[in-house]
């Protein structure tokens, strides 16, 4: 399988350097581009220990059997959870980790209609802004307690799912993937420019806390809530996925037409699929109005799309456990980063590409096929 | 006006076909979304202003203004060949037979590196350049055509025929059909297939730069995110006409430029970008396969 790679010689791989850094010249400058070169090559002459670096990264998880990781991320967890009381007291690192665990619930839901159902959907951001919007103006309009004003949000929003998967999933593979692209795009557009409802691009402010019995307007507070949220939705999602449903889309997934032969009807899980993972689109968007208290369309762009998508596969694509892992990961490395705020997404990019030529099949399938190939040998 | 608005849909057409032409090969033969195809039009835009800022310092431009034009377009164009080499050699090929998502989030990878490559080194500010040699326009029967409005229609046409003819009548061009329809078979046969998957590349690639570089020309200012929504459209326009059909790429840009300026002439401006996406999804769900593509029967 790797032959093309071992078929190449040395020579077009110092070409491709040299062109690397004849192809920065005009942006950056002779002087720049000679210490690119330089840099490059030093690298190139120590790949080999690179390539060793990479792969004993991936070795160093194949003492762990998978359920024993499991078990790790649910003590990891959990520690944190017990922690963040402890810990002295930080509206930073809370706000970020309330931020990665309502990107939980998102990964997770993107998860069950990309990993589990195999279909791509490149527009759900929108639904996530179906969600944010809904409780935004419910909560600013009319007086209906938070509860209720969140339950009807998320009907809205898998009813918006529902209303899109009926014509959308007549199609197949991409087709699918540049429909629901285009929705997303066109909900975008309206939000921009519906100025009476929406208030265009500078969005709606004053959304109020949520409000169960007590006010949750402390950041900490607010983390509680997303928490409990986020536990009980993973709960779910893994219930689900075990469940006749789940073995139900699992097996749409490898192959529809034995999905077919063995009486499964295909179209009504898959939208049940589309629903359910709209559901959690809209969970999201009510926690992330409610504790922003303000939305505006520049949240739910394209690339928030992406984002959440990127979770789903750098942590193993259809995988649920996976899909927490890059969500942890893809919040926290700009967060991380954050220092160095020009460099900050060039070096996202290049991680995202570095993964998923490292680890094609995503952290946790990376691991599961270690300890495969370990357990045969 | 009517006519006025017809050629300003074409002009913007030409450019979407021509970027969409990179986007129809890429998945003709290997079957995923190049998102970082945009992003070549980007730097092509970037690159003709670079070079041609740099012929002005040295003087070339006061003196022969034509030939540092003519200079700056074949450096950009090899220069995003190359690009377009390298993006598929450094993120794509060590991905070929990995799950068919992983080139996707590659692409991403390698999109938004870029983009924020670009703004890194050339700021975050719009660029904005003026050709005063391209300025004025010819009248005929009343329609005004501005000299890069003819330039792009011209170039366009005569680089859309050039590859219909490329692809349809050489040797190289039957190699690529070849592959598109079964790589395998295509290699035993005695066809390189890497080579012919790095040709498709670059040949986008340069396409891309070619409309990168008019569309500077032609608004006047670049900024390092028009690859983006530039891209968005004109996949679009690929899969309006039928992704992998290079005929179906050049009519779906067509399409699709008349459509967005005659929409955002009479309807309103303020949902330029709403109409391509609509009748994306009306012929999509009337034409599930685009105009011109061909049905894939399941196998099984």
């Amino acid at each position: 399988m790797n032959n093309y790679i071992q078929s190449n010689t040395h020579l077009i791989r110092l070409f491709n350097v040299l062109l690397i850094s004849i192809l920065v010249l005009p942006f950056i400058g002779l002087q720049h581009s000679a210490t690119l070169l330089v840099v490059l090559l030093v690298v190139f002459f120590l790949k080999d220990y690179l390539k060793v670096f990479f792969s004993s990264l991936a070795l160093s998880f194949s003492g762990y059997s998978f359920s024993r990781y499991k078990k790790a991320i649910l003590v990891v967890s959990s520690v944190i959870i017990l922690i963040i009381p402890i810990m002295p007291y930080s509206q930073y690192a809370t706000d970020v980790i309330t931020l990665c665990l309502i990107y939980v619930i998102l990964a997770c839901g993107l998860n069950v209609i990309v990993g589990m159902t195999g279909l791509l959907h490149l527009g759900y951001a929108a639904f996530y802004a179906i969600g944010a919007y809904s409780y935004a103006l419910l909560s600013i309009n009319t007086g209906i307690p938070f509860l209720a004003t969140a339950v009807l949000s998320i009907v809205i929003t898998s009813f918006i799912g529902l209303m899109t998967a009926f014509p959308a999933l007549r199609l197949k593979g991409d087709y699918l993937a540049i429909v629901t692209l285009g929705f997303g795009e066109i909900l975008r557009v309206i939000l921009n420019n519906w100025q009476s409802l929406t208030n265009g691009p500078n969005g709606l402010s004053g959304i109020p806390a949520p409000h169960v019995f007590v006010d949750f307007t402390d950041a900490r507070m607010m983390f509680y809530l997303t928490a409990v949220v986020c536990f009980v939705s993973v709960f779910i999602i893994l219930r689900v996925e075990r469940s006749k449903i789940g073995r139900a889309w699992r097996c749409i997934k490898e192959d529809e037409t034995v999905a077919l032969a063995m009486g499964i009807d295909v179209v009504r899980y898959k939208l049940i699929s589309f629903v359910f993972g709209s559901f959690w689109a809209g969970l999201a968007g009510v926690l992330y109005a409610s504790k922003m208290g303000f939305v505006s369309p520049d949240s739910f762009t394209f690339l928030e799309s992406i984002l959440i998508l990127c979770m789903v596969i750098v942590g193993g694509l259809g995988n649920t456990y996976g899909a927490i892992i890059g969500a942890f990961i893809l919040i926290c490395i700009p967060e991380i980063l954050r220092d160095i705020q020009t460099f900050r997404m060039l070096i996202v990019g290049l991680v995202l590409v570095l993964l998923v030529i490292f680890l094609p099949k995503g952290i946790v399938g990376s691991i599961k096929d270690v300890n495969h190939t370990n357990s045969k040998s | 006006m009517f006519i006025q608005q017809i050629i300003n849909g074409l002009t913007l057409g030409s450019v979407y076909s021509l970027i969409a032409l990179g986007y129809t090969m890429v998945y003709g033969i290997l079957e995923f979304i190049n998102f970082a195809h945009g992003e070549i039009y980007m730097i092509g835009a970037y690159l003709g202003i670079i070079f041609l800022t740099f012929f002005t310092a040295v003087g070339l431009t006061t003196s022969n203004i034509y030939l540092s034009l003519f200079l700056t377009m074949i450096l950009t164009i090899a220069f995003c060949c190359a690009y377009g080499y390298l993006i598929e050699r450094v993120g794509y090929r060590p991905l070929r037979y990995a799950p068919r998502l992983s080139p996707l989030i590659s692409a991403i990878g390698i999109s938004i590196f870029l983009q924020n490559f670009v703004m890194f080194t050339q700021g975050a500010t719009d660029k904005v350049i003026r050709v005063e040699a391209l300025d004025g326009f010819v009248s005929v029967w009343g329609i005004n055509l501005s000299y890069l409005q003819v330039a792009i229609l011209t170039v366009s046409f005569v680089v859309m025929i050039g590859l219909n003819l490329f692809v349809n009548k050489t040797k190289i061009g039957t190699a690529m059909r070849a592959t598109a329809q079964d790589k395998i078979m295509a290699s035993l046969v005695g066809i390189d297939i890497n080579m012919i998957i790095s040709l498709v590349f670059v040949v986008g690639a340069g396409l891309a730069s070619v409309a990168g570089v008019m569309v500077a020309g032609y608004y006047g200012l670049v900024n390092y995110h028009i690859g983006y929504i530039a891209g968005l459209k004109a996949f679009t326009a690929a899969v309006l006409g039928g992704i992998g059909s290079i005929q179906g790429a050049m009519i779906g840009g067509l399409i699709l430029g008349i459509v967005e300026t005659l929409g955002s002439a009479y309807v309103s401006s303020d949902y330029k970008d709403v109409y391509a996406f609509l009748i994306l999804i009306v012929v999509l769900l009337i034409k599930p396969t685009g105009l011109l593509g061909q049905r894939i029967e399941d196998k099984i």
